[in-house]
């Protein structure tokens, strides 16, 4: 009996051991999303979890689906979860009707054939910037309307700039930028902030200057991208950024300028509601290219898309849905609450209408680029992350930019043989 | 007749258990191993038709250049954690047996580590090892001390979060430890004590020897604990700079979920290998108490 028991026991640690480490990776195969079946019931998953039952966001698509005969089931999901969440309810086939996601995402969902083009769908795109609308195209087809677009500019705090005598007229290329930051410093406060986090949001914050050098996304180790990763890498050194750039997503780094030490923060459209409550002065310029203009920032923004279905017959409707949401009336409501920059011309001319405010995040738009555009498609994953691991590296001192540049260019070019 | 009854009861009081083990142990191994052992793309993930790859995955990742890092890592941020948290957590279980006035209260304090979720102690310490506003920057400013980017240079973001587990992991060690010390008899302490057994003595002759099997399940279980940390790294450090922290646990996430594209294949991979060693450890733990037992 002693031995049986020593031997179950013995069975037992070791079956423990197992379970308890078991879990990464493994990948759930269920998932509790409403049948398509559904009767007269057409379900629409968003990343705006933000928004409850009784949301001006959540009225529209009531309305929008009264309007098209049907009702609306709709979800709300974080933005980090939705991406897996399609996959695995496309896997299981219970896409819902209606998919609103962040725009890179298009092209994987589209890559993995989630995604009905417009031409199966019928949806007309026509009234879109064709800059926005890229980064849901490849390979000629079109996967999706965007709703709403952010992007990158820089805030910054008139009364540090004023104590430090600088003229932000004078701010119009990387010289002038670095020259007003020495300034600031030497005033006693703290140039520029923004986020060289590990992850996608660090290649997106680092974007408008490697695009604003004039480098492109197909050969990272450029002379220009060199140039863009050492001007970011120069400012740490001399102290005109901080030190904590390097572990800050947007929104620490927002907190950072929040402070009121700050003269410049690079940050997105989703900030002005904070702005206006930090307290004090600001102002936003588009970020720089180097030697003068504006830098293209990548877009920020959702697409609305409509996933495959078993049963064709449900896109006419989808596709009355989403119409419905990206009408001029709906989209000028939407943006509104999302803080978004509309993607047609005659929504965005309203909104300047509106609040004057918004031209400089309307031009930041209309300069704006997709991050999968360019054709890259599946391709930008692969190569953004070997770029934010050398933004990484090169701030961090363990590698020059050249250096750091030349191994993400090997890696990326590997990834996308 | 009524063996074959028997039988069939038995059965029937083993299936919940064997049904309950099957769907959430034995599937999402097997899941995990299947997904290792293909190639998956977005593609086939979707339409369920990834080639088997055999081994190509995990020759992947040994290639990778991510994996030597990554190996030493978690070797040294599971020893170090282990060894910092049992040495603290043995320390304090000595000194809290001694039955002082408050000593209840004071235990009960050292447990609030355990207590809050992780996320909140993670983001606590991220915060108090930020290079320019964290606190603990600011007070080695005090004593005259040059600011160190704890959390942004390769040189010591590995140690940050070694720090940040130890003091998660020690309650439990505390704790565990502590109920072993209560279960010696205190006679035997008490009759060292009287051959001439000096305090250090004591400890090393007559109480570790007698918690050496408490001391091995608390040692075995912080290894599956420490081996598979994932949140504490990810919220501090996200495995970085570049991959100065990078554990196989982060390495994992980030494969399977941390890029636009997931790459579950080698994703899986790499958590397969988390679970090999943690089993060969348990394996090294059944074999160490069995010589014990003989």
């Amino acid at each position: 009996m002693h031995t049986s028991g020593k031997r179950w026991r013995t069975a037992g640690a070791v079956l423990l051991t197992v379970a308890l480490t078991g879990g990464t990776g493994a990948c759930s195969s269920s998932d509790d999303a409403p049948s398509a079946e559904a009767g007269g019931a057409y379900t629409i998953w968003d990343p705006y979890p933000q928004f409850d039952g009784t949301s001006a966001w959540a009225t529209l698509l009531a309305k929008c689906g009264t309007d098209s005969g049907v009702t609306v089931e709709r979800t709300g999901y974080d933005t980090s979860d939705l991406t897996n969440k399609a996959l695995l309810a496309a896997q299981q086939g219970n896409s819902p009707d209606v998919l609103i996601v962040d725009n890179p995402v298009i092209s994987t969902l589209a890559e993995a054939g989630v995604l009905t083009t417009t031409e199966e769908n019928k949806l007309d795109t026509s009234a879109m910037a064709a800059n926005l609308l890229g980064a849901g195209q490849s390979g000629g087809k079109t996967y999706g309307v965007p709703i709403g677009a952010n992007t990158l500019a820089l805030y910054y705090n008139k009364k540090v700039l004023a104590d430090a005598g600088v003229d932000i007229a004078s701010v119009k290329d990387w010289p002038s930028l670095t020259a007003a930051l020495a300034k600031v410093k030497a005033a006693g406060k703290k140039g520029i902030t923004f986020s060289a986090i590990g992850t996608e949001e660090g290649s997106f914050q680092f974007l408008p200057w490697y695009w604003g050098s004039g480098a492109q996304l197909t050969a990272l180790d450029s002379p220009q991208a060199v140039s863009a990763l050492t001007l970011w890498t120069d400012w740490l050194k001399r102290g005109y950024a901080p030190n904590s750039v390097i572990n800050n997503t947007q929104t620490t780094s927002w907190q950072e300028f929040a402070t009121g030490d700050y003269a410049f923060a690079e940050n997105g459209t989703w900030q002005l509601g904070n702005a206006a409550k930090a307290g004090f002065d600001y102002g936003i310029i588009a970020v720089p290219g180097s030697s003068g203009g504006t830098a293209p920032a990548p877009t920020g923004g959702e697409f609305v898309s409509i996933p495959v279905q078993k049963s064709t017959a449900r896109y006419a409707t989808s596709a009355k849905l989403v119409s419905c949401l990206t009408s001029t009336d709906n989209l000028l409501a939407t943006d509104t609450t999302l803080s978004y920059i509309a993607p047609t011309a005659d929504v965005q001319a309203k909104q300047v209408a509106e609040n004057a405010a918004l031209k400089v995040w309307v031009d930041a738009v209309n300069a704006a680029k997709g991050r999968t555009g360019d054709n890259l498609g599946t391709k930008y994953p692969k190569i953004s992350e070997p770029l934010w691991t050398a933004v990484q590296a090169a701030l961090s001192g363990s590698k020059s930019p050249q250096e750091a540049l030349t191994a993400a260019q090997t890696t990326a070019a590997a990834a996308t043989k | 007749m009524t063996a074959n009854r028997g039988r069939w009861a038995a059965w029937a009081f083993l299936a919940p258990v064997t049904g309950y083990l099957l769907a959430f142990y034995a599937w999402p191994l097997y899941r995990n191993l299947d997904l290792s052992l293909r190639e998956y793309t977005v593609r086939s993930f979707v339409q369920g038709d990834a080639p088997f790859a055999g081994l190509g995955n995990y020759t992947k990742i040994f290639g990778d250049p991510t994996f030597g890092p990554a190996l030493l890592h978690t070797v040294v941020f599971t020893g170090a954690s282990l060894l910092c948290q049992f040495a603290i957590g043995m320390a304090l279980a000595v000194f809290f047996a001694q039955h002082f006035r408050l000593s209840a209260t004071l235990r009960g304090l050292f447990l609030v580590p355990w207590l809050l979720p992780l996320i909140v102690s993670a983001s606590t310490w991220s915060w108090m090892l930020n290079s320019d506003s964290g606190i603990v920057n600011a007070a080695l400013g005090a004593v005259g001390v040059d600011p160190v980017n704890w959390l942004t240079s390769p040189q010591w973001s590995l140690t940050s979060v070694i720090i940040a587990n130890v003091w998660i992991g020690i309650p439990f060690n505390l704790v565990v430890l502590y109920s072993g010390l209560q279960a010696i008899p205190p006679e035997i302490n008490e009759a060292a004590a009287l051959d001439g057994a000096g305090g250090w003595q004591r400890f090393w002759r007559v109480t570790f020897p007698l918690l050496r099997p408490v001391s091995a399940i608390t040692l075995l279980l912080g290894l599956v604990y420490t081996l598979k940390v994932f949140d504490i790294i990810w919220i501090m450090t996200r495995g970085g700079p570049t991959d100065a922290s990078t554990t196989f646990a982060t390495w994992s996430y980030r494969l399977s979920f941390g890029n636009l594209l997931p790459a579950f294949g080698p994703g899986a991979a790499v958590g397969n290998l988390l679970i090999v060693m943690a089993f060969v450890s348990g394996l090294i733990y059944i074999r160490i108490q069995r010589r014990q037992a003989a």
